[in-house]
């Protein structure tokens, strides 16, 4: 993938803490293509959110960046100065955040804050209302002219997500980072949002980054997926691929425990017994052998490989790296 | 069997205006109903689930039903007792044989006390104090499948599978004969809710104890429940067994909730039904059929009759006036 | 409590002021044994000296010795400081809970009576107190009790506001628990932490208030020694010579950089919102 928008190369990221160093990335790799959607699945404590607060260069104070680069529309992002930086966030790379309500400004009305957010253009206020309007048609908000002096609380929390997405993509950014943008909205909405993000990526050409734990909105949104665990990629790869040929372990658990995949009523679901590991002291060999059905005694203290198990499909396994098994 | 809890025609209702503001703003009704008409029983050893959207008034209905929240209208019976007319007395002694599990597993516990005292509160407030507390600690924790070590830590030290099962633990403490449980997969990673449901499954086929579950989430429905209600604007659209509601759904509500649970396969066939628009305000409720302003089959008579109830077989009914099929 | 206070040790300015109030109150609890004479009595000949190995902060018009005053005087003011804010701390957590949880006519009588009490300023009130029943030792106390009260309660209130709507009191009241038990097992561990912080940054205020009505003679009755009598008597001598009112203001100055050191280090311990790491 060489025409990545993004390029993630073993990136890791660490935080001091009072009880010593905690890893919570370690060497990442990713890619995001123009013009696609990648989803980036993963549960608590998989190094999600240090991961976007990684790119966009807005780690907590007590984070450090060992080893790594982001590369970003050919520039490396963790060389930028803050100032190149800023002008980067909210212009080529944007967020849609999971809360809609602590997004927007309580005491400013939309329009207010749609045109605030373009204060980058040279554009006349007249054009930027204009702008502002258009965008939140585009969100499919009705009557968008009169809405713009409504304030947050007046729209519901659908409404509220749909203005967040505009304001996100009003300056049409090359990347957009969608956060858990669903997580807060009830089922029949999220697939509303769903699709307005698909048709808004298709219009405006940009690529997305989307964070979910819902597997089901992965499959039916994203070309790409990532599958972070415990602060590591552990699988990438083209959605058909690694949903229906899944190479990692924890991969292949994770979507047989989503209850969305099991169709015959059953008293006893699957789980993954055991708990994430310490990211403070790591064990030696695989991050995941203490809840791995398949572990050999290389996942002991080998560390697995980053391999390419078919063209494009990408996994760190021991099981995927055996000759003669693809 | 008998009926643990039957609930019949439940009204809730809430005033949103004060009565001198109604009257400047001349405000006919300054109340609205956040459950309407709601009926169903549980059966002992039974789950019953009750699955709808934010603001369908589940969680209201399920505070009626504890006695948290006054009914308006109808009446709650437990073991053959009126809840709603209880005196505070006989509530205290309602709430020993009820029990709750909240949304959060985490905030739901009370941030500075340990584990082994949160597990043994109910003994406290009942006056059961004299009892070994640290055994029965440590029999709930056993029960729930937490090492007995774990009495010692603090809320803020439990990962969210954990806060849950101590809250199950809590929640069995004195034998309840039903256990309400709110989203009691909410907060939890995929992989964890499966052991939450295990668990209380399997606590239910040992100890028989009867489950209320209120949740948004159609996916873990199938898996643990006995009945189902499906809930719109505070009413019940369609009610019947589980299996029922399943494999064939009637009202247009049941099936678009259904349809918009996206599963994990990139080539999964999609016949979605979307629903257009967002839920009306309770203040503004539409006239006729109340969903007939999101509804995607709306025909003649929905915005103006109320829609009459239609029985498909036996327990399975919902109110729609052209029921899909 | 040993990990925070090993906490405080670690930053300079936590470390300071927790080494200046030790220092302060075991002087004042041991001024018995440290004060080299006895406070209140006259010894006319030695009257004014300046410091000398005899008297180390030298000695008054009346030939008291400065250093052994201002120890005794450090036990009035500790005394005064500690019954009055534990008293407003007592009453103000039980009314501020009872505002923030009770019913809205009853919170809103609660507020009334703190407003009111607030709006008066505190000098007025202990003046006009003062002059009604007569200066003493109970008076200033009752005054500091009184205006302190609502600064508490308001706390408490708005603390308790926040914490009744978590789902952990929703649970608790679900399981039957009685409003006492929930006030006294649930809400109140959650809002001592704060206050303890408000009340040793108060208590340097209280002190600075005992000394300031004692200094006008609104307050400790002489000849027992207060920090705020030592000021007024090196005041009315400030052309012979400075030492008693620079005995005097040392340890004021002392115990308010203490205890605002240490308030400040607590406020950054347990508030994790002001903490800077995740």
């Amino acid at each position: 993938m060489n025409d990545a928008l993004l390029t993630i190369r073993d990136l890791s990221v660490h935080y001091h803490t009072d009880r010593g160093e905690l890893k919570a990335m370690r060497h990442v790799n990713m890619d995001v293509p123009g013009g696609s959607i990648v989803g980036v699945v993963g549960e608590s404590g998989c190094g999600k959110s240090t991961l976007i607060s990684s790119i966009i260069r807005l780690l907590a104070s007590n984070a450090i960046i060992p080893c790594g680069s982001i590369t970003f529309e050919g520039r490396d992002l963790l060389g930028l100065s803050r100032e190149e930086m800023r002008r980067l966030r909210g212009d080529r790379i944007s967020i849609v955040f999971q809360d809609p309500m602590s997004t927007l400004n309580p005491v400013l009305s939309i329009g207010r804050q749609m045109v605030d957010i373009q204060y980058r253009s040279s554009a006349s206020r007249a054009h930027k209302i204009k702008r502002a309007t258009e965008m939140l048609a585009s969100v499919g908000i009705s009557d968008p002219g009169s809405r713009l002096k409504q304030f947050p609380h007046e729209f519901s929390g659908g409404m509220q997500q749909r203005i967040s997405i505009a304001m996100a993509l009003q300056a049409e950014p090359a990347l957009l980072i969608a956060d858990e943008p669903t997580t807060a909205l009830d089922a029949t909405l999220e697939v509303q949002i769903i699709h307005l993000l698909k048709k808004l990526q298709t219009d405006i050409g940009c690529s997305i980054l989307f964070i979910s734990h819902h597997l089901g909105v992965i499959a039916e949104l994203c070309d790409y997926v990532v599958v972070m665990y415990a602060g590591e990629v552990v699988e990438e790869g083209t959605t058909r691929e690694v949903f229906h040929n899944p190479a990692h372990p924890y991969t292949e658990r994770l979507l047989r425990c989503d209850p969305a995949s099991i169709a015959t009523k059953t008293r006893s679901l699957p789980t993954i017994p055991g708990e994430i590991p310490d990211l403070v002291t790591l064990p030696q060999g695989c991050i995941f052998k203490n809840r791995c059905e398949h572990v050999m005694t290389q996942c002991e203290h080998l560390v697995p490989a980053w391999i390419e198990s078919h063209s494009g499909h990408f996994v760190s396994c021991h099981l995927a790296a055996k000759p003669g098994n693809d | 069997m008998t009926d643990v809890l039957e609930v019949k025609n439940v009204r809730v209702r809430f005033r949103v205006k004060s009565n001198f503001q109604a009257l400047v703003q001349g405000i006919e009704d300054p109340f609205i109903d956040a459950v309407r008409d709601a009926s169903f029983a549980i059966l002992e050893g039974e789950t019953f689930t009750l699955v709808g959207e934010s603001g369908s008034g589940k969680s209201t209905l399920a505070l009626a039903v504890a006695g948290l929240l006054p009914a308006e209208e109808g009446s709650v019976r437990f073991g053959g007792a009126e809840v709603t007319t209880m005196d505070h007395a006989a509530l205290q002694a309602y709430r020993k044989q009820i029990s709750f599990m909240w949304q959060n597993p985490v905030g739901s516990l009370s941030p500075r006390l340990s584990v082994g005292s949160l597990i043994t509160e109910p003994y406290k407030i009942h006056k059961l104090a004299e009892r070994d507390l640290k055994a029965e600690c440590a029999r709930l924790l056993k029960m729930v499948g937490l090492p007995r070590e774990f009495s010692t830590r603090y809320p803020h030290q439990l990962s969210g599978g954990q806060a849950r099962r101590v809250g199950v633990a809590r929640a069995l403490a004195l034998n309840p004969k039903l256990i309400i449980a709110d989203e009691p997969t909410a907060g939890l990673d995929v992989s964890v809710q499966g052991e939450i449901l295990n668990l209380l499954n399997r606590l239910q086929d040992e100890l028989g104890v009867a489950m209320f579950i209120i949740t948004h989430n159609l996916n873990i429905v199938r898996h643990i429940s006995d009945h189902t209600a499906i809930m719109y604007l505070g009413r019940f659209v369609e009610l019947g067994p589980t299996d029922d509601i399943f494999e064939q759904p009637r009202h247009p509500y049941t099936l678009a909730l259904l349809s918009a649970n996206p599963e994990p396969d990139p080539d999964a066939a999609i016949s979605r039904i979307e629903l257009k628009g967002e839920v009306p305000s309770l203040m503004d409720r539409p006239g006729g059929c109340e969903f007939h302003t999101r509804c995607p089959f709306v025909g003649d008579g929905c915005d103006t009759n109320p829609p009459p109830l239609f029985t498909v077989s036996g327990a399975h009914t919902l109110t729609c006036h052209y029921p899909r099929g | 409590m040993i990990d925070i206070l090993r906490r405080i040790t670690r930053e300079p300015l936590g470390m300071i002021g927790l080494v200046l109030v030790v220092l302060i109150v075991i002087s004042a609890l041991l001024a018995g044994v440290i004060a080299p004479y006895d406070p209140i009595e006259l010894r006319i000949v030695d009257r004014l000296q300046g410091p000398s190995a005899a008297h180390l902060l030298g000695t008054d018009q009346l030939g008291r010795d400065l250093f052994s005053r201002v120890l005794y005087g450090g036990q009035v003011a500790l005394k005064v400081a500690l019954i009055s804010i534990g008293a407003a701390l007592g009453v103000g957590v039980l009314f501020g809970m009872i505002a923030g949880f009770g019913p809205r006519w009853l919170d809103n009588i609660i507020m009334l009576f703190f407003d009111t009490i607030r709006s008066f300023p505190t000098v007025m009130f202990a003046l006009a107190t003062v002059a009604l029943v007569g200066p003493s030792l109970e008076t200033v106390i009752a005054v500091i009790v009184v205006t302190t009260i609502p600064n508490y309660g308001r706390v408490v209130r708005t603390q308790t506001l926040s914490i009744r709507s978590n789902e952990f009191i929703k649970a608790e009241r679900a399981m039957g628990a009685s409003m006492v038990r929930i006030l006294g097992v649930h809400v109140l561990p959650n809002v001592i932490g704060p206050l303890m912080i408000l009340a040793s940054m108060d208590i340097p205020t209280v002190i600075a208030l005992e000394a300031g009505l004692s200094f006008l003679g609104m307050g400790v009755k002489p000849p027992t020694p207060s920090w705020g009598s030592i000021l007024n008597d090196g005041y009315t001598l400030i052309r012979n010579t400075p030492w008693p009112i620079i005995a005097g203001s040392i340890p004021l100055v002392l115990i308010t950089l203490g205890f605002t050191f240490l308030g400040e280090s607590l406020r950054d311990l347990i508030d994790p919102k002001l903490r800077k790491n995740i």
